[in-house]
């Protein structure tokens, strides 16, 4: 059952140096099936066709995707080396001539960012320990790899985290121990509004998602 | 010189004796004068950064339709994460260095264009003062292989007869 979209907690650090930044996070309920609707499909190849070349170099001037390349800046990443999800998702369609559905739901989520420009993920929501917040990596925490090995997380680093732990990088995938699965009972998609995103726009993302996933 | 207390916000006025005024011993025996406060100086970079990198986007599109590669490559800082001063201000530099290659390509490409389209409207005023002189439609800026070139009406006939005009060829030549 699709819940609604709440506010997620940031350390007040970090808050305090970045205020804009906030998380947003919505129980969407059990996976989707694993193929797409046809409508879904129908979707992605519409957008396909009104996403070329000439779109992926004017992206990076519009409102919403420029906000994430400003905030890649602002937080030391280059987003020309590490692209934003949105121009990432405009490069996957250069390279491959257009959308490949993938599964009902890595589709709702490219739909949402490619629609908003707003990035999404989506965690097995069994594997996290109270709500989903914002803040850096203390000093000795690790990422655990889908081999059973682990990384260590350098201190400061940005993090997606719940009570127990780190659950992804800022603009990373989640971690292999909190990925959605075969074994994934219910669905936890969470998304990052920085400066210059509007809340609507926030919103318009989590629905377009949930619309394509699970529809009502 | 104006002098400011750090945590009143009042003017401090020195009398004639300067800096043996009491106030001033006060203040440095006291610590009134506060630590910067660098939380401000980072949102300023940070609003630099946003501006610059707004700009640098304008340019890189522009140079989409000028034709004109523009440098606008900016390392990252090792992030995602809070940066210091230091590095914003490192991050800052590199965009304001980078943006200033960036004009400086598309100057240096909107004034080649310009020539390109001064040689094509002399030609075209004058061909016979421009015999087989070329244009190629890159140089204008425009897309497509076509080449403007001044050439004989009829062949031989127009070489002979001075019978000159400008051609355009279309087409891009088959791969090979």
């Amino acid at each position: 059952m699709t819940g609604e979209p709440e506010r997620g907690w940031i350390d007040a650090a970090l808050a305090d140096e970045l205020p804009e930044l906030s998380l947003w996070t919505v129980v969407a309920g059990t996976p989707p099936a694993r193929r797409s609707p046809p409508e879904v499909r129908q979707r992605l190849g519409s957008l396909a066709s009104r996403f070329r070349g000439a779109e992926a170099v004017e992206l990076r001037r519009r409102p919403v995707p420029h906000a994430y390349r400003v905030f890649f800046r602002q937080i030391g990443m280059d987003p020309d080396d590490q692209r934003t999800p949105v121009e990432e998702a405009a490069m996957r369609r250069l390279m491959h001539g257009g959308f490949e559905s993938q599964g009902t739901l890595e589709d709702a989520l490219l739909l949402a960012v490619v629609e908003t420009g707003v990035p999404m993920w989506a965690l097995d929501d069994a594997t996290l320990d109270g709500p989903l917040g914002l803040r850096a990596a203390r000093a000795g925490e690790q990422r655990p790899r889908a081999d059973g090995f682990a990384d260590d997380l350098p201190p400061g680093r940005l993090v997606v985290a719940d009570a127990a732990g780190p659950v992804a990088v800022l603009f990373g995938e989640p971690d292999a121990k909190h990925a959605v699965t075969k074994q994934t009972h219910q669905v936890r998609l969470f998304t990052l509004q920085v400066a210059g995103v509007p809340d609507i726009h926030v919103e318009e993302a989590l629905w377009t998602a949930l619309d394509a996933g699970w529809p009502r | 010189m104006v002098l400011i207390d750090a945590e009143s916000g009042a003017h401090l006025r020195p009398l004639p004796g300067g800096l043996r005024h009491p106030l001033y011993s006060q203040d440095l025996a006291l610590g009134y004068v506060a630590a910067p406060d660098e939380r401000a100086a980072r949102r300023t970079l940070r609003e630099q950064i946003a501006r610059l990198e707004a700009q640098l986007a304008d340019c890189v599109a522009s140079s989409l339709s000028a034709k004109a590669a523009v440098p606008f490559a900016v390392a990252g800082a090792h992030g995602p994460r809070v940066l210091g001063i230091a590095e914003l201000e490192r991050v800052r530099d590199d965009l304001a260095d980078r943006l200033a290659e960036a004009r400086q390509a598309l100057t240096q490409r909107g004034l080649e264009q310009e020539r390109a389209r001064v040689r094509l409207e002399r030609m075209l005023l004058a061909p016979g003062e421009h015999k087989f002189a070329r244009v190629a439609a890159a140089e204008l800026g425009e897309g497509g292989c076509g080449v403007y070139q001044v050439r004989p009406r009829l062949g031989l006939i127009g070489m002979l007869a001075g019978w000159w005009h400008v051609k355009l060829s279309s087409g891009c030549p088959l791969a090979t």
